[in-house]
């Protein structure tokens, strides 16, 4: 019996073994496989761009093989060994962070004609059906009363949109930062809940919890499309959301055709279906399910603010407005706000 | 079956050779095919020490050595910081509250689960095991819409203390339940019996009969329910509301961390939390010993 059973353990063993020898074998039809690691929220809108790419003379015979996760998780991965040949995140940060772990290229902003932007969208706030608070602009937002669910900028990357279109709204039209401090406190004291990512939120909304999500404009598309009962506002003044990607080095050609027709007019107005805004011109978008206007699915805000000339981009922003005051890092403008509204002080 | 004789003869094994260091016996065995039991003790020990290194011991140490990366200071300042503090407290506090009622809640289910008979039996014995197999995330889905704003039982816990509680609550009910039943189906009930005939009051039996046995079990069950309850993320994170100072936990304070780069921070509290999960499961170990020396 005991032999049987330690003749047993060396097989499982042997087959172990045997098992990472075949997987390290097993990349050399890697010519023609893509490998995406991207943020969560693309995984349905690349199933449609990837069916078309596949019908360019480029995209025969390419296949794919995805990875979709929290933007900062799937960065952290691939920074620490994951293989990837397109990367495609929320935050530009993300895709920094491969460039100093060696990567991807320093000039990776150059491989495409839009600054390494793949896909954009607005930040917009979430209804209840019919807009019964009716809630229009950020200032509607920090009235007594008013109930707001955001995901938590601390443990979320993509979520620190929501809170910069916020800020950008006082400095943006003018404000100072003190007056800014002064309305992001009254907004987190409207807050009622930070779920840990921006599907978590819509979940918690959709669920019945507050007034008004603070979201993205494609997520509330989705959301629409997917039959959620709510309606959603592009406010007059509002932060642009870029999302960048990058090929890694090595990467095959293969990635650098996707790369290149992501930006495409096509591949835009695959994207658009799924609620991204255009990053190029030119693109027939056509109806768009979901949207407030399917036939005019984005319309242009009065003023719309960009990370780099509000907030000199996210390479400047992150600890500014983020860090946590640990290892060397400020405690970041935006952090302070809600320790201080948390501990119920205000400041 | 087989276990007790082989004991019996590695224990044998061990007075005649006081000393064997592993290796030379292994030499020796070879030689005498009478040892092949020794031979496996052998390796079975080398191979569970591998693996509880490979899985366990050597994370626990690079989380231990990631928090020291960032210095002392750092390591203070994290430890010392006001958010982390409240996040560390409402966590080991609910943690607590919840072990605290699993330890009656679960040996109360198990006793009727053992002793009782009824319609349905063998069906909540299925269900108990449920939070076990059900992904977090989806339990955390569940608790919302049952505890939420559309609550249709009319509990709206959703985003306050309470319902750290009750996530914790959800995915710990098996463990005590699991620890107890099977002891408890052990026990005799004649010996209840007996000393009822002899004039035991119903608290006594429970007291000097009952509770001596069960509560290796409990305790045991408890340390799990407890080191299980600081760790969970998944089932509250919807329904938490993730505020600082209110209902963040330590789980959502390190991720935070992480977002931030700052991983010897995120280590540091992770550190902070291994340390009480040990001292929980050595005083509840102790708890166990000290009772199953005096039985």
């Amino acid at each position: 019996m005991k032999l049987i059973k330690i003749a047993t353990v060396l097989v499982a063993g042997a087959l172990a073994l045997t098992a990472c020898g075949s997987n390290d074998g097993g990349s050399a039809s890697a010519a023609s496989t893509v490998r995406v690691n991207g943020f969560s929220i693309l995984e349905q809108a690349n199933k449609t761009v990837f069916d078309d790419f596949k019908k360019t003379d480029a995209g025969k015979g390419v296949t794919f093989q995805t990875s979709y996760g929290a933007s900062g998780d799937q960065s952290r991965g691939v920074e620490s060994g994951n293989k990837a040949d397109l990367v495609h995140y929320s935050l530009e940060s993300d895709v920094t962070r491969l460039v100093k772990a060696n990567l991807v290229d320093q000039n990776w902003k150059s491989a495409t004609p839009t600054n390494g932007v793949l896909t954009s969208s607005v930040v917009v706030f979430v209804v209840r059906k019919g807009n019964p608070k009716n809630i229009k602009t950020w200032d509607d937002l920090v009235k007594p009363g008013v109930q707001v669910i955001t995901p938590n900028p601390g443990s979320s990357g993509s979520a620190r949109w929501n809170i910069l279109a916020a800020w950008a709204h006082i400095t943006g039209n003018g404000g100072t930062e003190a007056q800014a401090k002064d309305f992001v406190t009254k907004l987190f004291g409207n807050t009622i809940a930070l779920p840990g990512s921006g599907r978590e939120a819509t979940t918690a909304f959709t669920d019945g919890s507050g007034d008004v999500l603070l979201s993205y404009e494609n997520e509330a598309i989705l959301a629409k499309q997917s039959g959620a009962d709510v309606d959603y506002i592009v406010p007059d003044d509002t932060l642009k959301i870029e999302n960048p990607g990058a090929v890694t080095k090595n990467a095959p050609k293969a990635a650098k055709d996707f790369l290149a027709y992501q930006v495409s007019k096509e591949g835009q107005a695959a994207y658009a279906k799924s609620g991204f805004r255009p990053v190029v011109d030119g693109v027939d978008v056509g109806d768009v399910e979901g949207a407030n206007d399917p036939s005019n699915p984005f319309p242009a805000p009065a003023k719309l603010f960009t990370i780099q000339d509000t907030f000199g981009g996210w390479g400047v922003a992150a600890d500014k407005y983020f860090g946590d005051g640990t290892e060397g890092k400020p405690l970041g403008l935006i952090t302070a706000i809600q320790q201080a509204t948390g501990k119920g002080v205000d400041q | 079956m087989t276990q007790a004789p082989s004991r019996l003869e590695t224990a044998d094994d061990l007075t005649t050779e006081p000393v064997p260091p592993t290796g030379r016996r292994l030499r020796r065995v070879r030689q005498t095919p009478r040892s092949t039991l020794t031979r496996g003790a052998g390796l079975s020990l080398g191979i569970a020490m591998i693996w509880f290194s490979l899985l366990v011991l050597l994370p626990l140490a690079a989380i231990v050595a990631k928090a020291a990366e960032g210095g002392w200071s750092n390591y203070l300042h994290v430890i010392q910081d006001d958010q982390t503090w409240a996040a560390v407290t409402l966590t080991v506090s609910q943690a607590a509250l919840v072990t605290v009622l699993n330890v009656v809640v679960g040996t109360v289910i198990a006793w009727v689960l053992v002793r009782d008979h009824f319609p349905g039996k063998a069906l909540l014995d299925v269900i108990i095991d449920v939070p076990f197999a059900l992904p977090t995330i989806v339990a955390g889905l569940v608790l919302l819409s049952l505890y939420g704003p559309k609550s249709p039982v009319g509990v709206h816990w959703a985003f306050t203390p309470n319902a750290v509680f009750l996530a914790f609550a959800f995915v710990t009910l098996p463990f005590v339940v699991r620890t107890v039943q099977p002891v408890l189906e052990e026990l005799d009930a004649d010996v209840e019996e007996a000393a009822a005939s002899l004039g035991a009051a119903r608290l006594t039996i429970l007291r000097r009969i009952l509770l001596p046995s069960l509560v290796p079990a409990i305790a045991a069950g408890a340390a799990l329910s407890f080191a299980r309850a600081i760790s969970e993320y998944g089932a509250l994170v919807l329904l938490s509301g993730n505020k600082p100072y209110e209902t963040e936990v330590v789980s959502v304070r390190v991720l935070s961390f992480i977002e931030n780069g700052s991983t010897a921070s995120a280590a540091a509290v992770a550190s902070l939390m291994l340390f009480v999960a040990l001292v929980v499961i050595v005083g509840l170990d102790l708890v166990q010993r000290g009772v199953a020396g005096r039985g």
